[in-house]
């Protein structure tokens, strides 16, 4: 079993939106039957091809980082939160449909974790104002996820979806609407599951198969070697 | 006519209660929430507003402000209203809110609520029995009944609060007892941290790779047929789930690391902030007001202390003994009367003001500290339901702080409470309570410099 390379995605959104939930069922396949506070963060990995069904395809490890607590955190936490969001490769933001707060409460998890990009690209914000033109040129992918679609009536659906759908503009990113207690959601061939395999693959790419160099600041000649052997492949 | 006038201005002030009590609940506690239930709101602006009111009547007691018979009826309106708003209708909220937390009793809501209600109802009666609080003259229903337990619950409250506010207020002003951290132990712990976190990754990567090819071989092994296919099976396997499990519980020992050492970060992290803020001015202030505190912190654990071994009850309030003080020793002649009003009300304020500031503050910090979005309605109500015991027990308490003439109204109102005893169980609790924080603070203290000498 050779060891594969990995990405790092975060997982974040207010406590109590069912983020360990979907962390749960993305890399088991399983529902969480407990779910109870994340304290610190907990991780799981996800094995998942790339370009699959293409000759291309390769097997990576997706590592899914789900940073506990809430925006509202004293400083000493979220100055200790902040070494969870080093060398980001993509962020997966997670909200309740059925609670606007939290919703809104992304733009400023988004700052959070982008402000703590170490490499020179990372997102420059001015006094913690949210500006979309900068998630624009955003090198880090994002991912929108509404949870407990289920508990939304049926006449609500369209304004909540509305809702959601100016979310994914603000972010420039794809949003995906389904419940953790439900594995039906993300079954092969649902749209969802393209969204979620797209995202993946958009957030492998960025890591290992572009050319430009200031996207890897960081990072030591010997990652410089194994990229260009990859290449070679 | 007066009493007409009279009660507008009350409802005036009322409604002023009210409106605060609403900012503060939108501002400060659930400005990180969503309102849902604007029932939760609505009760504990109520019971904040009915609360503000009393003490708004012992002030009008001090100053004479409106007629005595107003004031009367105003305090027994007052009364009537907090006692069923504590007794009734906050538990039975508290019930609904707990019931429909929980996914198995959804259907039966109000019959659970009820009868969690009527559980606290009678443990709310039992804990009449071993206190000497009432004579035997009262009925079964009457009002003195209802205020004695209430006073006893909302005494301890605050007895408890304020003892581990003695000791724990200088405690965190004085800068003497903050603990060196440098940058390098906080960098040295995040790097094990995040050490952990790769030995996490490393195993899970292990275990979802194995079952990846545990759930491949299976398929190809469901095409096996025949004895010996299902053999091989079953054996291979059962090695392999053996192997995850060993791996499964180093993991979950690593995850239990991983989060020890993030709440050591944050530790860190709060007592190196602390150490920033204590060199600022704001910081050398407070720091001389530890030492200040910590003065009249020990005073008071004394003076409790003799209160309760030579079984004494103080009968005058500190007013009009300071006022004896000053005319018998310094022999300063001036007007006992007129002095003693004025400084009895900016002492009665200064206590009612520092004691509702201090009590909300408290409130917001164990707010934000436990709440979560599926309990925070309940924890809302349970804080109205304390800050309503606290302040009615303060009324009952602060008795002992106005001179005897103002004195009259409250015991009037309250009926015949055995006051005395309150005031020896207030001493009591206050000594534990500030003996024990500052046992608990002590072991707190000395164990993690221990904790950092391992690193």
């Amino acid at each position: 079993m050779a060891s594969l390379d990995r990405v790092k995605v975060l997982v974040l959104g207010d406590s109590g939106v069912g983020k360990s939930s979907l962390v749960h069922l993305l890399c088991q396949n399983q529902v969480l039957g407990n779910p109870s506070w994340t304290v610190g963060c907990s991780v799981d990995v996800r094995v998942q091809d790339y370009k699959e069904g293409t000759p291309e395809e390769k097997t990576y490890y997706i590592e899914l980082w789900d940073v506990g607590g809430s925006i509202g955190s004293a400083s000493s936490i979220k100055s200790t939160r902040a070494v969870f969001y080093n060398s980001v490769n993509g962020i997966m933001l997670v909200h309740d449909l059925t609670n606007k707060k939290s919703s809104q409460n992304l733009y400023r998890w988004s700052l959070e974790a982008l402000n703590k990009d170490s490499s020179p690209t990372g997102v420059i914000v001015s006094n913690g104002d949210y500006d979309r033109e900068q998630f624009a040129e955003n090198p880090v992918p994002l991912l929108l996820i509404g949870t407990k679609f289920d508990q939304i009536p049926e006449n609500k659906r369209n304004e909540v979806l509305t809702r959601t759908a100016f979310l994914s503009e603000d972010f420039n990113a794809e949003e995906i609407n389904l419940d953790c207690t439900n594995p039906r959601y993300l079954a092969a061939g649902t749209s969802n599951a393209v969204k979620l395999s797209r995202f993946f693959d958009k957030v492998i790419e960025k890591r290992y198969f572009t050319r430009d160099p200031s996207q890897m600041p960081g990072f030591t000649d010997r990652k410089r070697f194994n990229f260009k052997s990859l290449h070679y492949d | 006519m007066s009493f007409l006038v009279d009660s507008v201005i009350m409802f005036t002030s009322q409604v002023l209660f009210f409106g605060f009590g609403w900012l503060f609940f939108m501002r400060q506690l659930f400005k990180d929430y969503e309102v849902r239930q604007y029932i939760v709101q609505v009760v504990f602006s109520v019971t904040f507003a009915f609360s503000c009111t009393m003490f708004e009547l012992i002030i009008f007691e001090i100053l004479g402000a409106l007629s005595t018979s107003s004031r009367y009826f105003h305090w027994k309106l007052n009364l009537y209203v907090i006692l069923l708003v504590l007794i009734f209708v906050v538990p039975f909220y508290i019930g609904y809110f707990v019931v429909s937390n929980i996914r198995l009793l959804q259907r039966q809501k109000l019959l659970f609520a009820c009868m969690v209600w009527f559980t606290f109802m009678y443990f709310f009666w039992k804990l009449g029995d071993p206190f000497p609080i009432l004579s035997p003259k009262h009925g079964i229903l009457s009002i003195e009944q209802l205020i004695s337990r209430v006073g006893v619950i909302g005494v301890t409250l605050m007895a408890l609060l304020s003892g581990f506010g003695a000791v724990n207020c200088p405690y965190t002003y004085m800068s003497y007892f903050l603990r060196n951290v440098t940058d390098s132990d906080i960098l040295a712990l995040e790097r094990r941290l995040l050490q952990t976190m790769d030995m996490i990754l490393s195993k899970k990567k292990r275990i979802a790779m194995t079952r990846r090819q545990m759930y491949q071989r299976g398929e190809d092994q469901n095409r096996q047929t025949g004895f010996w296919g299902m053999i091989k099976s079953v054996t291979s396997t059962q090695s392999g789930s053996e192997n995850l499990s060993l791996i499964q519980q180093e993991v979950d020992a690593l995850e239990e690391l991983s989060r020890q050492l993030f709440l050591e970060t944050v530790d860190l992290q709060a007592t190196k902030e602390r150490i920033e803020y204590s060199k600022t001015f704001q910081g050398k202030y407070f720091n001389v007001l530890g030492y200040f505190f910590s003065i009249y912190c020990v005073w008071k654990i004394f003076m409790a202390t003799i209160n309760i071994v030579f079984d004494r009850v103080g009968k005058t309030d500190p007013v009009t003994r300071g006022i004896e003080i000053t005319v018998n020793y310094l022999g300063i002649q001036f007007d006992v009367k007129f002095w003693s009003q004025h400084i009895s009300f900016i002492l009665v304020g200064i206590i009612i003001v520092t004691s509702i500031r201090g009590l909300l503050i408290t409130l917001t910090k164990f707010f934000y500290a436990i709440s979560s979005n599926k309990s925070s309605n309940v924890i809302v109500l349970v804080l109205a339901q304390i800050m309503g015991m606290y302040f009615v027990s303060s009324v009952l308490l602060m008795r002992m702080s106005m001179p005897l003439e103002y004195r009259s109204i409250v015991t009037e109102v309250l009926g015949e409470l055995q006051f005395n005893f309150y005031h020896r169980w207030f001493d009591v609790i206050f000594l534990v309570s500030a003996l024990s924080s500052i046992l608990f603070l002590y072991l707190a203290h000395k164990q993690s410099p221990e904790k950092h000498m391992a690193l």
